[in-house]
């Protein structure tokens, strides 16, 4: 499954010198800058996080990744093609989100059927209705939904990890080559919230997704991603193996946020 | 009823959501005893009922949440049973201290923090102070829990979210209070101000400013950093109380059991290879909970008994454990 280019895995989306700044103001203007000059790569099959603390630039490039924001400087290449020279569909069919929360990600006058038969648009193919219902049926059994217990229903008679599982379950019926998942169980319970990464971890293992996980809970960075990047202030502070920047990070700026993130397994000192 | 080593008893409270869409079970018998330097984590899932447990303990709960029954005593002042005009002068910000949730944007924008501490001490004592008293008074609070003294003539959107947190906080134990209680004080904030107020809660017990603190979050891993205690509710219930660190290393009840193998905890020793695993189903509507134990449709270890019968709070003997299961009591 994997394209394997000079020994190496190919990158599938490449990020370089990526910058964004906001001006705002009429008579004098201000600039802000929420990403700063930031380059990586993602190969394909790749899970990797973008973390940091709000007002980090993680949503901003989140944003562009997605077309939805235009960089202000720096290219986005996707299978080494500009992705703005790429035509919407044609893109949308490649990279796909998952947002936050998922009751704004749906449009609730509609029964939640709606968002899988277009989710089926996107594809090539002509399907025929028992076709389609059938590849509804697969998807939804693979995220441990029960079709007949959630189709015909509106969004708001389901709960959040509910329709976060079946937006999950719209990616399989799209099946892009990416995923940015950006803060998708901040929503949820702590008890389905490991259901959730779950389910990206095995999306991962056994459809070859890549997943771009952006997060400001270090604990399910380390969880589920196999890289990590670091952000602070729109720059990118510290990059590298997730088990390598969380077990000894270099920068001084990822020790002191690792050195406030709470854990079950260690006390901080508070007397100090 | 009256102990002198307790600064919070509960007996059997019960206190209900009531309105147009029926009656909502939110905190049905709980029954509950903290003892004086305590920190107390109040833990579970959205709508299980902590915060609503929170407020009724404050005695003046929100319209729609209504006190139904049971008892509940504060350094031995009996909530329910204390004239409003001594709840609201001797016993609030004296006593018990509330800091609800959201509570950083309760400020006044149009004020500046001084003149907003100005209309609590009005309000609170009933007395006009001389602004430069206040300022004195204020400031010297303030430097004490650690804040700048400055603060206090900052308008709020001069300040932080973690800063406007932890003015809140300070505002709420100008009068020492014996007990305060926090609800999700530290969530919407990044970690760094998260443990700025951590910090902060821990120094003002240590230096004696407050006695004992309900800290009420649904973050176990922050919990854990200053709490000696836990709480974990489910569905209205309380099921299971103990200490800290014997609750997230031994749990008991299963549900709480469940609960600590699905969360999502940060290890600064590495990547931990074990795979975690969600609770299947989800809580159960309170308008019409489940008979017997609440837990018993999700519960791995259900018994018959479990579906008929409510059970009890069962203590488990030396090691100030209550659970509220039947596996630890009564037929086996």
């Amino acid at each position: 499954m994997l394209a394997i280019w000079g020994g190496k895995l190919m990158s599938l989306f490449e990020i370089k010198n990526l910058s964004k700044t906001y001006s705002s103001g009429i008579i004098s203007r201000v600039n802000t800058n929420a990403v700063k000059n930031v380059s990586f790569e993602l190969k394909e099959g790749q899970l990797i996080a973008l973390v940091g603390e709000s007002g980090s630039g993680k949503s901003t490039i989140a944003k562009m990744l997605l077309k939805l924001e235009k960089p202000s400087s720096g290219e986005i290449e996707l299978n080494g093609q500009s992705i703005f020279d790429y035509d919407a569909k044609d893109y949308y069919k490649q990279v796909q989100v998952i947002f936050q929360d998922p009751y704004s990600s749906i449009n609730y006058f509609y029964k939640i059927d709606r968002v899988l038969e277009q989710a089926l648009k996107l594809r090539n193919a002509e399907l025929t209705t028992d076709e389609k219902e059938k590849l509804i049926k697969e998807a939804l059994s693979k995220v441990g939904i029960d079709a007949n217990e959630i189709l015909g229903r509106y969004p708001h008679q389901l709960s959040g990890g509910q329709l976060q599982r079946f937006l999950i379950a719209r990616i399989l019926l799209i099946k892009p080559k990416i995923v940015i998942a950006d803060e998708i169980t901040s929503m949820i319970d702590a008890s389905s919230r490991a259901g959730i990464l779950n389910l990206l971890l095995d999306l991962r293992d056994n459809e070859g997704l890549t997943v771009v996980f952006i997060t400001h809970d270090i604990g399910q960075a380390q969880y589920i991603a196999d890289d990590i990047i670091v952000l602070k202030e729109g720059d990118l502070v510290e990059s590298g193996k997730v088990n390598d920047v969380l077990t000894n990070p270099q920068h001084q700026y990822t020790k002191e946020l690792l050195s406030c993130v709470p854990s079950l397994y260690t006390k901080w000192d508070l007397e100090n | 009823m009256q102990n002198e080593e307790l600064i919070l008893q509960i007996k059997d409270l019960k206190g209900y959501y009531k309105g147009s869409f029926g009656t909502v079970y939110s905190v049905d018998g709980v029954t509950l005893n903290v003892n004086k330097g305590d920190i107390v984590a109040i833990a579970g899932e959205s709508g299980c009922g902590k915060s609503t447990l929170a407020e009724l303990i404050t005695g003046t709960p929100k319209p729609l949440l209504h006190y139904q029954s049971g008892d509940i005593l504060i350094d031995n002042f009996n909530i329910y049973k204390t004239p409003s005009d001594i709840l609201r002068k001797d016993v609030k910000t004296k006593i018990v201290s509330y800091v609800p949730q959201a509570s950083l944007d309760s400020l006044n924008p149009v004020l500046k923090i001084i003149d907003f501490i100005s209309d609590v001490v009005k309000e609170r004592t009933g007395e006009k102070v001389a602004k430069t008293e206040l300022v004195k008074f204020a400031g010297d609070h303030f430097e004490r829990v650690g804040l700048n003294r400055d603060v206090i003539q900052k308008y709020p959107h001069e300040l932080s979210g973690g800063m406007k947190q932890r003015s809140v906080i300070a505002i709420s134990t100008m009068w020492n209070p014996k007990l305060l209680i926090v609800d999700e004080p530290t969530s919407a904030l990044d970690v760094s101000s998260q443990k700025k107020i951590i910090k902060m809660l821990y120094e003002m017990k240590r230096d004696g400013i407050i006695e004992s603190i309900l800290f009420v979050s649904h973050d176990v891993s922050s919990l854990s950093q200053i709490c000696n205690k836990m709480i974990i509710m489910y569905a209205g219930h309380l099921q299971e109380y103990g200490n800290m660190d014997d609750m997230v290393k031994k749990p008991l009840h299963p549900y709480t059991n469940l609960l600590m193998n699905s969360i999502v905890s940060f290890d600064p020793n590495g990547k931990n290879k074990e795979k975690l695993e969600s609770i299947s189903g989800s809580p159960p509507s309170l308008k019409s909970p489940p008979k017997g134990c609440r837990f018993n449709p999700r519960c791995p270890k259900v018994k018959d008994i479990c579906l008929e019968k409510e059970p009890p709070l069962f203590e488990i003997n030396d090691e100030n454990r209550f659970v509220k299961c039947w596996l630890y009591g009564e037929g086996n």
